[in-house]
C-alpha cells in the first residue's frame, strides 16, 4: 500500500489530561504497525507536523468546558469521517463535570486570583451531547489494547469487539477472588462497564468505577448493598462520583432500592 | 471394599497420581478464600481451614483441628479446567493471495481432580450431556475430559448455602469417580476411609498402604452422611420448581430484578454454566487473525443481541431465563437438572440474591409473603 492511499488519523483534545492519547504514544510495540497502516496527520503531542483535513478516523479526548470547545468540536466532525472519543472525559465528562453538580461561578472565585479573565461553561459534557459519535471508549484512561482493537477494527472494516458488560466478567474469567464477597471490599466492579481486564481487582483492590457504568447497571441495587456493608452516604458519593460523575446512572446514585436488608447481609 | 489409609496415603495418592504423569487439581487456599489450583502434594491441601458462606458473603476461618476436607464448595467450580474461560479455535494467516487456516488440536493434558465433591460430580455428568452428545462432540471438551483421574471426596460439612440433599446430588458420592474418600475425624482419631469405584481407581488403592475399613469405620461413615445431611444450610422443592414455573406475571419477578445486578456472577462460579461466546480478532497487519471461544452468559445484553437489539432487554426477563433454563427447561434439553446444589451462585452474588428463596417465593401465590431470612 502506497503512503497516499493510508487512511488519516486525528488526535484531538479538549478539556483532559492528556492521558488517553498518551496511550496511543504508549502502544511502544504496535506503534510501527499503526504508523504503517494510518498516516499519522494530526497528533500533536507526537509531532507538530499537521497535515491539512478531512481525515479519515479522528480519536477524541477531553469533554466540553468552554464556549470555543462547543465550535471547536463541530469543526473536528466536519472533518472527520469516523470519530471516536475516547476516555472518561470525551465519554462522560471526566472528573472535572464534578462542576456540573455545583455553582461554578463560585467555584472560579475559590480557586482563581482573577476569575473574570476565564471564560467557562457552567458544565463539562461529554463530547457525544454535542456531535454524532462513531464509537465511544471507556476508561480513565483508556485501555490500549482496547484502543488497538478499535483501530484493527476500522482496518478490517469490522465492528470492534469491546463488551459492555460488568467488570465481574473480567474477574471471574482471570479467577479473580471477589474482593467484595470474600474480602468486605467496596468495589464497583458489578456496576460499571468492562475493558480494564478487572485492574484493580486483580489487585486486590475495589474498582472504583473509571470506566463507567456498564450496560443496564442497577446502581441502586448495588448501593443497598455497599450500605449494608457499612458504607456511609458520603462515601458513597464519593465512591459513585468520580470520573464518570455525569453518566447516568452513576450520576443520580446512589439511590437505594428497596430498604429492607438482604439476607446474611 | 472401603480402605483406611495409612498415615502418609494422601501424599501416596497425590504421588501415585503425579507418576501417572498427571496434573493434579485440588483445593487450595488463596487471597482468602478455597479455590482450585494445581498441587504438588496433599501439604497443598486447605488443611485446617474452613470457610463460612452465606448469601453474598465468603470468610474462611480456621477449624482448630488437622482436618484437610472441613469446608464445603469451593470458590470456583472445575468447569474451567475442561472448558476453559478463552480457547483458541482458529488462526488463519493471509500470505499474499493465500489465507492459511490452522485449527490448533485441542489440548489434553492428563490430569486428575482430587477432593470432587458430590454436587461437583453432579455437574461433570451434566457438562458431559452437554458436550459430550454424540451429535455434537465439543472436542475441547472431550479432549480434556479424556481420563482425568477423579478422587472424590464425601461432604462431611455442608455449608449454608448448599441444598445438594435438595436436589438428590449428595452430599456423599456414588458414582463417577476412581477414588472416593470420607475423612472421619473425632477428636482421638482422624482417619481417611477410602473407597474405589474403578478399575483404575483399585488398582491405585492397592499401591497404597492401608487397612481393610472396619465395621465401626463403616459405621462411623454413614453417620458422617447422616449428619451431612442434617446441617444443609439450603433446600429446593421440587414441587415449588414446578409452581415457579407456571405464572409469568408472578410480582416477584419484578422484585427480583429490582435486586439483580445483571454482573453475571452467578453463571461464572455456576458449575453447569456453558454458554460460549465466538469473538474474531485481527491484528494492525491485516495478515493475522484469530477466533476464540470465551465464557459468555445470559446476563449480559450482547447475549441475545440480534440485528436491532436484544430479545432480552430487561433484567427481570434475563434473570427469569437464567432461573428456569437452569431448574425447569434443562429437564427438556438434557434430562437432567442443570442446578445442582453447590450453593454457590448465592454466596457469590454481590447482593446475595438465593435462588432457594426466590423459587419459595414465586411458588407462593401470596404475594405479600415476606422474604423467608430478610434480616429484620
Amino acid at each position: 500500500m502506497s503512503r497516499d492511499e493510508k487512511p488519516s488519523l486525528a488526535v484531538w483534545k479538549f478539556a483532559s489530561c492528556d492521558g488517553c492519547q498518551l496511550t496511543l504514544l504508549d502502544c511502544e510495540d504496535e506503534l510501527l504497525a499503526v504508523a504503517e497502516r494510518l498516516e499519522l496527520a494530526y497528533f500533536l503531542e507526537a509531532s507538530s507536523a499537521v497535515v491539512a483535513g478531512p481525515y479519515d478516523v479522528s480519536l477524541v479526548e477531553g469533554s466540553i468546558t468552554t464556549p470555543d470547545d462547543v465550535e471547536r468540536i463541530q469543526e473536528v466532525r466536519r472533518q472527520s469521517r469516523f470519530l471516536v472519543t475516547i476516555g472518561a472525559c470525551a465519554t462522560a465528562g471526566g472528573i472535572q463535570a464534578l462542576r456540573n453538580f455545583g455553582d461554578v461561578q463560585e467555584l472560579m472565585r475559590i480557586v482563581y486570583a482573577t476569575p473574570s479573565f476565564l471564560s467557562t461553561l457552567e458544565t463539562s459534557t461529554p463530547i457525544s451531547d454535542h456531535v454524532p459519535v462513531d464509537f465511544e471508549l471507556r476508561g480513565c484512561p483508556i485501555d490500549r489494547h482496547q484502543l488497538l482493537e478499535v483501530i484493527s477494527a476500522y482496518l478490517a472494516g469490522r465492528a470492534p469487539v469491546i463488551a459492555s458488560h460488568s467488570v465481574c466478567i473480567e474477574c471471574k474469567q482471570k479467577t479473580n477472588v471477589c474482593v467484595l464477597v470474600a474480602h468486605g471490599t467496596a468495589c464497583l466492579g458489578p456496576v460499571t462497564h468492562a475493558g480494564c481486564g478487572a485492574l484493580c481487582p486483580t489487585f486486590h483492590r475495589g474498582c472504583y468505577g473509571c470506566f463507567g457504568p456498564a450496560e443496564t447497571a442497577n446502581t441502586g441495587s448495588m448501593a443497598t448493598a455497599l450500605a449494608a456493608q457499612g458504607m456511609g452516604d458520603q462515601e458513597m458519593d464519593r465512591l459513585f462520583h468520580t470520573f464518570n460523575a455525569w453518566s447516568e446512572p452513576f450520576r443520580s446514585a446512589p439511590v437505594p432500592v428497596d430498604p429492607p436488608k438482604r439476607r446474611g447481609r | 471394599m472401603v480402605q483406611v489409609l495409612g498415615a502418609g496415603g494422601l501424599d501416596e495418592i497425590v504421588r501415585a497420581l503425579r507418576a501417572q504423569g498427571r496434573t493434579v487439581v485440588g483445593p487450595v487456599v488463596r487471597d482468602g478464600v478455597i479455590t482450585h489450583d494445581v498441587i504438588d502434594s496433599a501439604a497443598d491441601l486447605p488443611r485446617g481451614w474452613t470457610e463460612e458462606q452465606d448469601a453474598g458473603r465468603y470468610q474462611l476461618a480456621p477449624t482448630g483441628t488437622d482436618e484437610i476436607f472441613a469446608f464445603s464448595s469451593p470458590s470456583t467450580s472445575w468447569k474451567r479446567y475442561l472448558y476453559p474461560e478463552r480457547t483458541l479455535l482458529i488462526r488463519a494467516r493471509r500470505r499474499r493471495d493465500v489465507v492459511e487456516i490452522h485449527e490448533p488440536e485441542p489440548e489434553a493434558p492428563p490430569m486428575a481432580f482430587l477432593g470432587v465433591r458430590s454436587c461437583d460430580l453432579a455437574a461433570l455428568d451434566v457438562l458431559d450431556r452437554v458436550f459430550l452428545d454424540p451429535d455434537a462432540t465439543d472436542p475441547t471438551y472431550a479432549a480434556r475430559r479424556g481420563d482425568v483421574f477423579i478422587v472424590a471426596v464425601a461432604c462431611s460439612f455442608p455449608g449454608n448455602t448448599c441444598f445438594c440433599s435438595s436436589m438428590d446430588t449428595g452430599p456423599t458420592p456414588r458414582s463417577g469417580f476412581d477414588l472416593a474418600i470420607r475423612e472421619l475425624h473425632d477428636g482421638a482419631s482422624h482417619d481417611l476411609l477410602v473407597e474405589a469405584g474403578s478399575t483404575r481407581g483399585a488398582a491405585l488403592l492397592a499401591e497404597v498402604e492401608s487397612r481393610a475399613a472396619s465395621d465401626t469405620d463403616v459405621a462411623r461413615a454413614g453417620d458422617s452422611h447422616d449428619r451431612a445431611v442434617a446441617g444443609m444450610g439450603r433446600r429446593l422443592r421440587s414441587d415449588d420448581i414446578q409452581r415457579a414455573a407456571l405464572d409469568p406475571d408472578h410480582p416477584r419477578w419484578d422484585d427480583v430484578a429490582q435486586r439483580c445486578l445483571a454482573c453475571a456472577n452467578c453463571t461464572m462460579v455456576c458449575p453447569t454454566c456453558f454458554c460460549s461466546a465466538t469473538e474474531d480478532s485481527t491484528d494492525l497487519t491485516g495478515t493475522e487473525s484469530e477466533r476464540w471461544r470465551v465464557w459468555d452468559s445470559c446476563f449480559t445484553l450482547d447475549f441475545t443481541h440480534l440485528h436491532g437489539g436484544s430479545v432480552r432487554s430487561s433484567t427481570r426477563s434475563r434473570y427469569r431465563q437464567w432461573l428456569l433454563h437452569k431448574l425447569v427447561t434443562w429437564h427438556d434439553q438434557f434430562d437432567a437438572s442443570g442446578c445442582v446444589g453447590c450453593g454457590r451462585c448465592i454466596t457469590w452474588c454481590p447482593v446475595g440474591i438465593d435462588l432457594t428463596e426466590e423459587v419459595a417465593a414465586l411458588a407462593r401465590s401470596d404475594e405479600s409473603v415476606p422474604r423467608e431470612g430478610a434480616a429484620p
